[in-house]
């Protein structure tokens, strides 16, 4: 089980990075191991509070090991941390989802 | 009504839960609960040997609220030696400092959980990565 998420704009490759984790529009799941690639939408994007919380929790049920974004809130970092889910911030504007993987790789 | 308590940052929290007195009569009946900002605070003090204005920039709070910190560590502590008590750590009002790392090779920062064993950058696998504790 090797899975990383990568905070997207849109759900293609060539979409941008979005720096947001809580308010992600997006976000990309890639298995380092298969290579497979999916994008989930982010359900909480326009939630009023909690948007960290409630991604964060998407993460635990992703099953995901890695999480790569441009910052992430106080209680995603906790929670994150809680279930041992590697946060990575980059700082990199005008990065594609695609440079990233490529990157990974 | 009071001004809220600012949380204290702590690098790492101690690596026991707690101390007992042995070679007494009876079994010690009382505890003293030590708070983690208190057992960091004689730490910095008394073991890392750092002056209190470094210590209590490190912990985000005040020279004099350091003081006061460390003053009641000290003094649970003593209380614990004299009474025979037993010392139990607590959580108090601290915040821990996540394990956050920097690569130098490609500026990404990282956490890494205790489930890895690995001390390299998640991006470029770089070794050349270094802790942002201080």
């Amino acid at each position: 089980m090797s899975k990383t998420v990568i905070t997207s704009s849109n759900n293609t490759l060539s979409s941008k990075f979005d720096k947001r984790f809580g308010r992600a529009e997006w976000f990309c799941v890639y298995n380092e191991i298969t290579e497979e690639i999916t994008f989930h939408k982010n359900e909480y994007l326009d939630a009023k509070n909690g948007a960290g919380t409630k991604a964060a929790e998407k993460m635990v049920e992703l099953n995901v090991k890695k999480v790569i974004s441009g910052d992430f809130g106080p209680k995603a970092k906790d929670l994150l941390d809680k279930f041992n889910i590697q946060m990575v911030i980059i700082q990199d504007d005008n990065t594609t989802v695609e440079e990233i993987i490529e990157r990974l790789k | 009504m009071p001004r809220r308590r600012r949380l204290r940052k702590v690098v790492a929290p101690p690596r026991f839960r707690g101390y007992k007195p042995y070679g007494i009569n009876n079994e010690p009946k009382e505890f003293i609960e030590l708070l983690y900002e208190e057992y960091e605070a004689i730490k910095l003090a008394d073991y890392d040997l750092m002056n209190h204005q470094k210590a209590s920039e490190l912990m985000g709070v005040s020279r004099p609220t350091f003081a006061r910190i460390y003053e009641s560590a000290r003094r649970k502590i003593a209380m614990a030696l004299v009474e025979t008590k037993e010392i139990k750590t607590v959580y108090g009002n601290a915040w821990m400092d996540k394990n956050w790392f920097v690569c130098n090779d490609c500026h990404a920062k990282f956490t890494i959980p205790k489930t890895i064993d690995e001390h390299a950058c998640p991006m470029c696998s770089s070794g050349k990565i270094e802790s942002l504790n201080t």
